[in-house]
């Protein structure tokens, strides 16, 4: 006589879309699903309206921004709660955030290296077939073109994994970013336009986000959340730690790296 | 000379170290938790040790930690005279592009943070147990020391969190 075989059903993944949500207020949502909500969270965010320049927490001004130019042309810059690197994100970025508690996935390791293994191998089933896509190091790339930066945060029972794609950018904005300390091993002594492709010469945007969306019920029942529908999820009062930063703080940052390459001269 | 090589590479594997300077010493096992458990402190399941001396506690986060999270590039600590909550996060460390939080195995008051820690983040992966120490609290409840793991069951903890994915 067979046995009845036990249907496992997988987590559930709230699921919400967002078309040119900016960008503090996307990371603001994140930090606040993570801390306060007990779901599991897909968010996926179709481009941001102004540029806006993203580091992570431990981020330097001086060290990574051509801060004049930032301060000239007004961009923001916000200091995000994960942790990695610098990005200027704009229109053409499409951001995938999972929001997990740490036993949606069953056997997966709540610490980074883990969590970024995994993320490999759901956007190998998004990219299977289209370009030579591979997680490399901690970035997604083609080849050895990078078109997607990851960043992470893990509290004690969930973590965050998000992604800015370069669907498109605009060369003119990756002039506010300065070559960074570290850098990828693959990146060689490539600088950063040599380094980095747009996904748009891979497949279109729409395409994209399906796929994602479609690889992501592999591992989880989606449940779709209308934007509109959020305010039960979210409270006003929450504190979060990222933030804009001022220009009082950008200009200070500014004069001390001035102050200091004046002294080294 | 085979035996004196493979006793090498497994002295390194099991990441003996002296412990001498603090009085404690390492209780290692033969097991797939490769990482450095001391004798002497107590440990949360969420991989924080703590030290009681005194009046004062000094917490850490523990070679299995260190070992999981990878390179920490960054640490975020509060200022002294702060409190913080038996298992409620107070800083946090950032490694290989994520922040991770640090959880508190005791209540109390903040009287020191390791300022090192700033300058040299990457004590915490070469010392985690000595000179990567984050902070020290004033307990306000020794006794939930008690309800903290020991470096036996410690051990057998991280064993099974390894074996079980």
């Amino acid at each position: 006589m067979s046995t009845p075989q036990t249907k496992i059903v997988p987590p559930l993944i709230n699921l919400i879309r967002y078309n040119g949500l900016p960008i503090l207020q996307q990371l603001h949502v994140e930090e606040q699903l993570l801390r306060t909500s007990s779901d599991n969270w897909c968010i996926v965010n179709d481009g941001t309206e102004d540029p806006t320049i993203v580091m992570g927490i431990s981020g330097v001004p001086s060290d990574l921004l051509e801060i004049e130019s930032v301060l000239r042309d007004g961009i923001p810059v916000i200091r995000r709660f994960s942790g990695g690197g610098t990005v200027i994100v704009d229109s053409g970025t499409v951001f995938v955030t999972l929001i997990c508690n740490k036993e949606a996935v069953p056997d997966l390791q709540p610490y980074p290296r883990p969590i970024m293994s995994w993320s490999g191998h759901l956007y190998d089933r998004v990219f299977r077939g289209i370009g030579d896509f591979h997680l490399r190091e901690n970035d997604y790339v083609f080849g050895n073109c990078k078109f997607g930066g990851n960043a992470q945060s893990i509290t004690k029972t969930r973590w965050v994994h998000h992604t800015s794609f370069l669907w498109d950018y605009d060369v003119r904005n990756m002039a506010y970013l300065k070559h960074p300390k570290r850098v990828p091993e693959y990146r060689v002594a490539r600088d950063h336009l040599e380094f980095i492709c747009r996904m748009k010469d891979y497949m279109p945007r729409s395409m994209f986000i399906d796929r994602t969306i479609e690889a992501l019920e592999t591992d989880f029942s989606l449940r779709c959340i209308e934007p509109n529908g959020m305010a039960s999820f979210l409270d006003e009062k929450f504190r979060h730690s990222t933030r804009l930063l001022t220009r009082q703080e950008l200009e200070a940052a500014n004069y001390a790296s001035l102050d200091e390459i004046s002294m080294l001269s | 000379m085979a035996l004196r090589m493979w006793a090498s590479s497994t002295a390194s594997a099991l990441r003996i170290s002296c412990g001498s300077k603090s009085h404690l010493s390492p209780a290692f096992s033969l097991s797939r938790c490769f990482s450095t458990v001391l004798d002497g402190l107590k440990y949360a399941s969420s991989h924080e040790w703590v030290k009681h001396e005194g009046s004062v506690a000094t917490v850490g986060i523990t070679d299995h930690a260190q070992d999981h999270l990878g390179e920490v590039v960054f640490v975020d600590l509060p200022e002294p005279g702060g409190s913080v909550g038996q298992g409620s996060s107070f800083g946090a460390v950032e490694s290989v592009k994520a922040t991770s939080d640090i959880n508190s195995p005791i209540s109390g008051e903040i009287v020191e943070v390791n300022s090192k820690l700033t300058e040299s983040p990457g004590l915490v992966n070469s010392s985690p147990y000595e000179d990567g120490w984050m902070i020290k609290v004033k307990p306000s409840n020794p006794s939930e020391l008690e309800s903290l793991l020991g470096s036996k069951e410690y051990t057998k903890f991280c064993e099974e969190e390894d074996a079980a994915h």
